[in-house]
């Protein structure tokens, strides 16, 4: 393999092209970026960033030496505008044409914004583009802010703004926030770290429509209350970056579909991050995008998939705060049990607690706030669990599989 | 000099953290060595006391960037700046850290 285009400069786009050069590729690199910045976090952009407590120099991902060591062309502020595999090419928007024969896609999701245009004072949390203007925003004095969406973005971006000292309001649709990811128990638990940290928590209502024309002045809920506002952020979730790929024959639902290797159905095309659905699950997780690097990269060099890159789900968030860390798979009807710490009127109380999600006798997930140390030690015991349970299913399929051939030769 | 607990009180195994400005972490290794490292991961704001110790390597609990405790250096992403190390003693049973001076300023 002589040119691999790496086609996104973000978190897993950076992890893939590392991975490349320490699994010995040492051909050409190509990393493509949308954006015009070298890679940086994100996860700090709704906290620190957002608060003035972490500059711009903190977010970044690699520094002179680091660049040096991956000795790869940077074509930054450029949008990839299609693959064409008959040509093994990535063609961008700009007209320029990188022929490769290997291509990592990490091009990442972008967060969704509310249908119709969005009057001065609305804004997303996604870019580093994005959270400047926020954080120039945020500190003209104090201001009405409502947060629409509950999730992460929307949870750590309320948490922020009420530090800085405004008047915040977060509207779910949902009945709570979070509850695909936690259950009804913990998410209620999770919920109740906004009445506590001081933000108004609406849920079980959307949003019908922004008011104010030039400058937004509110948002209209579809239960007919109006929330007065001057900044509003809308944290609805993030669509992967897949529509570059039309016309390419990969197959794109909801994300770049890929084998548990991160394979597409095309060889020497691997998808890694937010926009790759790996083995029937697309994770917007920084933890997956940073582990998934070095397995597709090594089924990428090897032309077929010969390694597997699931791991145990893990994310965390801080709000109010606290730190959320959650790690597992949990499912719907799992029985929840707080097993450190306690609730102090229906919120983890000033020592945080640990809660562990339980079927058939097994932990499947836990949840915990403010206790890192007791978390870690089960998140390691969870995915030596998970890689133990995974082990057997392969060697069960492989035996299966093993049973038509050796009764065959019989 | 800093006292952090007496030795009995941090088993093999165990660390400790010291609330200094910036905060201390100090480990007791399997092995019975004594560690004192910078409390905060380099990466993002998390404390390495609360990490999970193997070897003398400390995992942050965060985003498992991993530092030598002998040499403060990360052996493994994200983190990719070092830690500072500080001398442990024990004098009279009693763990105390020698705290380096910070870069830039005076001891």
């Amino acid at each position: 393999m002589r040119t691999v285009t790496v086609v996104g400069a973000s978190l897993s786009g950076l992890y893939a092209a590392r991975e490349l050069r320490a699994q010995g590729f040492d051909g050409r690199l190509v990393i493509v970026g949308d954006e015009p910045h070298h890679p940086y976090d994100r996860p700090p952009l709704s906290k620190d960033f957002l608060t003035g407590r972490a500059d711009e120099d903190r977010l970044a991902l690699t520094d002179a030496e680091d660049a040096g060591a991956l000795d790869a062309e940077w074509l930054l502020g450029v949008r990839a505008g299609a693959l064409d595999p008959r040509a093994r090419a990535v063609v961008l928007a700009d007209g320029r044409t990188v022929t490769c024969d290997g291509v990592v896609i990490a091009t990442g999701a972008s967060a969704r914004r509310l249908p119709g245009p969005a009057p001065a004072g609305v804004h997303t949390l996604r870019t580093l583009d994005d959270a400047r203007a926020l954080r120039a925003e945020l500190t003209r004095g104090a201001r009405r802010v409502v947060v629409i969406g509950g999730g992460f973005i929307g949870a750590e971006t309320a948490s922020s703004c009420v530090a800085l000292g405004h008047r915040v309001t977060v509207v779910e649709a949902a009945p709570l926030p979070l509850l695909p990811q936690l259950g009804a128990e913990l998410a209620t638990v999770c919920a109740a770290l906004h009445r506590r940290g001081g933000a108004d928590l609406i849920t079980g209502t959307g949003v019908g429509a922004l008011r104010g024309t030039a400058a937004v002045t509110g948002v209209k809920l579809t239960d007919g209350r109006v929330l007065d506002a001057d900044v509003v952020v809308v944290g609805i979730g993030a669509a992967p970056n897949t529509a570059w790929l039309t016309g390419s024959t990969l197959a794109l639902r909801d994300g770049v579909l890929c084998d548990d290797g991160c394979a597409t159905a095309l060889p020497q095309v691997v998808a890694v991050g937010d926009v790759a659905r790996v083995g029937g699950i697309r994770a917007e997780h920084w933890t997956s995008a940073t582990e998934q690097p070095r397995a597709a990269v090594a089924n990428l060099l090897a032309g077929r998939t010969t390694h597997h890159a699931r791991s145990l789900p893990y994310f965390w968030s801080d709000q109010y705060g606290s730190r959320v860390q959650f790690a597992g798979r949990r499912l719907d009807g799992d029985t929840v049990r707080i097993v450190e710490g306690g609730l102090d009127d229906g919120a983890p109380g000033a020592d945080g607690l640990l809660a562990v999600c339980e079927r058939d006798g097994r932990t499947t997930a836990v949840l915990s706030v403010d206790r890192p140390r007791p978390f870690t030690r089960m998140r390691r015991e969870l995915a030596r669990q998970d890689d133990e349970t995974e082990r057997e299913r392969r060697e069960g399929q492989a035996a299966a599989l093993s049973v038509p051939h050796r009764r065959a030769t019989l | 000099m800093i006292p952090v607990c007496r030795l009995e009180d941090l088993p093999r195994g165990e660390s400790a953290r010291v609330g200094t400005t910036p905060p201390v972490a100090v480990f007791h290794t399997d092995d019975g060595e004594l560690y004192a490292i910078d409390d905060t991961c380099t990466h993002q704001d998390a404390s390495l006391s609360d990490g999970w110790l193997e070897g003398c390597l400390v995992e942050c609990p965060l985003h498992a960037a991993s530092f030598d405790l002998r040499t403060g250096q990360p052996t493994c992403l994200p983190a990719r700046r070092a830690v500072r190390t500080h001398r442990v003693t024990v004098d009279d049973g009693v763990i105390h850290v020698h705290l380096v001076a910070r870069e830039g300023t005076a001891a």
